[in-house]
């Protein structure tokens, strides 16, 4: 089912594990020279003067890959620290501070919507295609009104995933509905995809008694514990190392399911990053990673968030099997989700994605991108880079997407949502007894009281208190 | 017995929640109690559920009382069996293991918890005992560790997180405040958040400024999370197992210097109510309001104090956040002055809040203005004179009485 990466094709890959199943799970102190997969490496012996007696012990094992690229020291010499063997040079070397070729992204479709040839791709059925380019599409009109509806100051707030769409939803169709989801804030497609309404939705904008949030939390902050996705909190980053926290809870339960979190470019900077990432990989945790990165965290272009080479090039720091996607590729992140999420089950391990993309729409509401970049690379990015139209074109291409059907489900998802936003924005706001319940199970005493003096003070005072301010 | 389990939590893993029903077990948080209580014991039944959570720990008599069920309290203030004697940090232990024992949810994740066994020794044996996945030992970073345990309790675990000192955990302050107390509001109800956060607090012994921070006060102000302190291997391990079984999180206050108290405790199982204070000595004069360590400068205070012919009431608050206003209000109503010795320091500590719950509720009470002895707002010196100073001594309590009873 799967299609496993046999080959590397990456040079920072080639210094890395090798995909084998019967890894190396609870080892603490394996030598940094990842050539052997089996337990033999706990015995010191497998390091030997010459490299035929690795090469010899190398038969012993199954399936062996390629030995990796040695290095260029000739010396096998090794010496013994906390942490294991490594080999010594007297040559004094830096690593540089990058590699002279960047990592290389993952592509599967071209910009014309057509599959490259020789690509590694998990196939994708009619069914299964259309129904993902039906929810990306509707993400689309979903961001378009909202976005309206915000600016005729309908809803106080609101964030756009525009440009972001495959990611959002390729993503959420390579999971299983047991994996938890702990999103920043750009991901709505994940819930959209697994069955939230855009009913829903509406209700959480306008933040309503109908709310599942209770109206606690500002627009697009969602939360579904129906659809196994953690509320968004407003600071960057807290939801890695939760799901660090996630995972372990998870691989404790021994459940066939993995935690998957997403965070931006920006996002990578906090500290956060660092803790999630480090803890998962100790921990052994199935965590799957999601970074976007989509060059801007509101004015600060990623030039000035960091130096190395993205985020990618961050795994293997943490000892992280990672891969950089292309984010606009549908196919391509349906088949990297896929299979890094297998990989974080089966072999209980985080995995690191970082899928490159581009941010159409301004950071939020409360921006105005044109200020800090050049409209035209905006309009490079929504016409030429279109991440709904490429996969659109593909769809089209293999028979199963007509304009009928295009036109029918636009204006249906348009109609849907205009009535979801009127009817929203009719009903109740939650009443005075939610201002208090579920700080606690049960409230306690000063809380009982403080309602109480509300109370009293809104019957006393209603011309006070706005209209709708239900007790 | 205990063979390593590792990865995994072993026995009574798969087993559903929806059979352990917590709310049943715990004694209800309300301080509007019947005026006819006077014991803060508790003793529980196991749950009726599972028979795997009611598994017997060697040298524990197991003997429970039939079930005192939510609405009223089992009041047996009788001991029956002898008891056993042991340290505060074993009643943390002991408390800790119990959970463990009962409930294959509750973990236990921090900084050397594992198989050293915790700085303070409070987790001792239990990774031999539950397996290294389930007292996990985590790199040093407090808001990862915070965070961790946050995640994992809203999937389902009930993680019982150690920060080595408390001061420590001012790093974890994003994931407590932000996360850790407001998720379950934010979400609407749909996310809990059970998690036990608990550590080392307080002046110690010549520890440094960082090492001696009373976290209370920085933490008071965070909406959704409870605190306690605890003071007696008694309530320590009844706040421990209450702090567990609680679907709130709660934050456990222990203190450095309070580790090696000495106590006998019951064999039976109980918990101790989170959001109760602690009647110490009963007196007429005075109530003196104090927790933690502070409780046992008091006490010295009282013998002094007797001795002059005073009677102070001493109430051990416990419960710093809520309050057990309740306790707090019978207790001015009948003595009229009140004295607050805390730990904290003088601006915005637990004391200072203290004062003005009192002052708004009981004013009418009161014959004197309240007095708070606090620590200086000074970080807390190394040497130990200067440290010494900066700790409310029996010597001031006692002075202060006299000066609140003329």
């Amino acid at each position: 089912m799967a299609i496993w990466f046999a080959r590397s094709r990456n040079i920072v890959s080639s210094l890395r594990h090798n995909l084998n199943l019967s890894g190396i799970l609870s080892k603490r102190d394996y030598s940094p020279r990842p050539a052997f997969t089996n337990s033999q490496l706990s015995s010191r012996s497998v390091f030997l003067d010459s490299i035929t007696s690795l090469r010899h012990e190398s038969t012993a094992v199954e399936k062996q890959h390629d030995l990796v690229q040695q290095s260029d020291e000739e010396d096998v010499q090794e010496l013994d620290f906390p942490g294991g063997k490594l080999g010594y040079t007297s040559e004094m070397k830096f690593i540089p501070e990058s590699s002279p070729k960047r990592v290389p992204c993952y592509r599967v479709l071209d910009e014309d919507g057509r599959i490259i040839s020789d690509s590694d791709f998990i196939p994708v059925s009619e069914q299964l295609a259309v129904r993902m380019y039906e929810q990306m599409a509707t993400l689309q009109v979903m961001d378009h009104i909202f976005y309206e509806a915000q600016r005729q100051g309908r809803i106080s707030f609101f964030i756009t995933t525009v440009g972001e769409e495959a990611v959002n939803i390729a993503s959420a169709a390579a999971l299983s509905p047991d994996d938890v989801v702990l999103p920043q804030y750009r991901e709505p497609g994940v819930l959209l995809w697994r069955g939230f309404t855009l009913q829903e939705f509406a209700n959480q904008c306008f933040g309503n008694k109908a709310d599942h949030g209770k109206g606690r939390q500002m627009p697009v902050h969602y939360g579904s514990n129906r659809y196994n996705y953690f509320t968004v909190s407003s600071p960057i980053a807290t939801q890695l190392p939760q799901a660090a926290g996630v995972g372990y809870s998870l691989k404790m339960e021994k459940k066939n399911a993995c935690a998957v979190t997403f965070i931006g470019d920006g996002g990578t900077s906090e500290g956060d990053f660092h803790a999630g990432l480090n803890f998962a990989a100790v921990m052994e945790a199935p965590v799957v990673f999601i970074c976007r990165n989509n060059g801007w965290a509101i004015s600060t272009h990623i030039s000035e968030q960091f130096r190395s080479d993205g985020i990618v090039v961050k795994g293997q720091a943490y000892g992280i099997r990672s891969i950089r996607v292309d984010g606009n590729d549908a196919l391509a992140v349906y088949s990297a989700v896929r299979s890094a999420r297998e990989m974080a089950v089966t072999e209980q391990r985080p995995v690191l994605i970082e899928a490159m993309t581009y941010r159409v729409g301004h950071h939020s509401t409360s921006d105005d991108s044109t200020k800090y970049r050049a409209a035209d690379e905006i309009q490079y990015w929504k016409m030429s880079r279109n991440p709904v139209n490429r996969f659109k074109k593909w769809v089209e291409d293999n028979g199963w997407w007509s304009e009928e059907d295009e036109s029918k489900l636009r204006s249906n998802a348009r109609k849907q949502l205009l009535q979801a936003i009127q009817a929203s924005e009719k009903w109740d706001k939650p009443p005075l007894t939610e201002l208090f319940s579920d700080v606690y199970d049960v409230k306690t005493k000063n809380l009982e009281e403080q309602e109480l003096g509300l109370r009293e003070l809104v019957e006393k005072q209603p011309q006070d208190y706005p209209p709708g301010f239900h007790i | 017995m205990a063979a390593r389990i590792h990865g995994g939590a072993g026995a009574g893993a798969a087993t559903a929640l929806s059979t352990f029903n917590p709310k049943k077990l715990v004694a209800p948080s309300r301080t509007n109690l019947p005026a006819a209580r006077s014991s803060k014991r508790y003793i529980v039944a196991a749950a009726g559920s599972d028979a795997s959570k009611k598994s017997l720990r060697v040298g524990h008599s197991q003997k429970l009382i039939a079930n005192a069920a939510v609405a009223t309290k089992a009041d047996t203030s009788a001991t029956t069996g002898t008891g056993h004697e042991l340290l505060l940090f074993e009643a943390l232990q002991e408390g800790l293991e119990e959970e463990m024992d009962r409930d294959p949810h509750v973990c236990v994740m921090g900084e050397d918890v594992g198989h050293y066994g915790g700085s303070y020794k409070v987790t001792k044996g239990l990774a031999d005992k539950f397996g290294d996945l389930r007292v996990l030992d985590t790199p040093i970073c407090e808001n990862a560790f915070t965070g961790m345990g946050i995640g994992a309790a809203m999937t389902g675990l009930r993680p019982v997180i150690e920060g080595m000192n408390m001061g420590f955990l001012l790093l974890a302050f994003n994931q407590i405040s932000n996360n850790c107390g407001m998720l379950h509001y934010t979400s609407g109800g749909q996310f809990t958040i059970p998690v036990v956060i608990r550590g080392p607090g307080g002046v110690g012994r010549q520890l440094g400024a960082e090492h001696s921070q009373r976290l209370e006060s920085y933490f008071q102000s965070i909406p959704g999370i409870q605190m306690v302190a605890c003071s007696t291997p008694y309530n320590a391990k009844g706040l421990m197992k209450a702090a567990i079984r609680s679907e709130n999180p709660v934050i456990l206050f222990e203190h450095v210097l309070l580790y090696n108290l000495k106590e006998k405790i019951p064999d039976e199982e109980y918990i101790c109510n989170l959001e109760e204070a602690e009647m110490v000595r009963p007196g007429e004069h005075i109530t003196i309001l104090t927790y933690s360590r502070m409780r046992y400068h008091v006490m010295q205070a009282a013998k002094t104090l007797v001795n002059k012919g005073y009677d102070p009431e001493v109430i051990d608050i416990r419960s710093l956040k809520p309050f057990d206003l309740y306790m707090i209000g019978n207790s001015v109503k009948k003595t009229h002055r009140v004295l607050i010795v805390e730990e904290c320091m003088r601006t915005g500590g637990i004391g200072a809040s203290l004062t003005a719950a009192i002052n708004e509720n009981f004013h009418d009470y009161l014959d004197a203005p309240v007095m708070c002895l606090s620590s200086q707002d000074v970080p807390t010196p190394y040497a130990g004179t200067l440290e010494e100073w900066t700790v409310v001594q029996p010597a001031q309590i006692v002075t202060a009485v006299e000066q609140l009873c003329q």
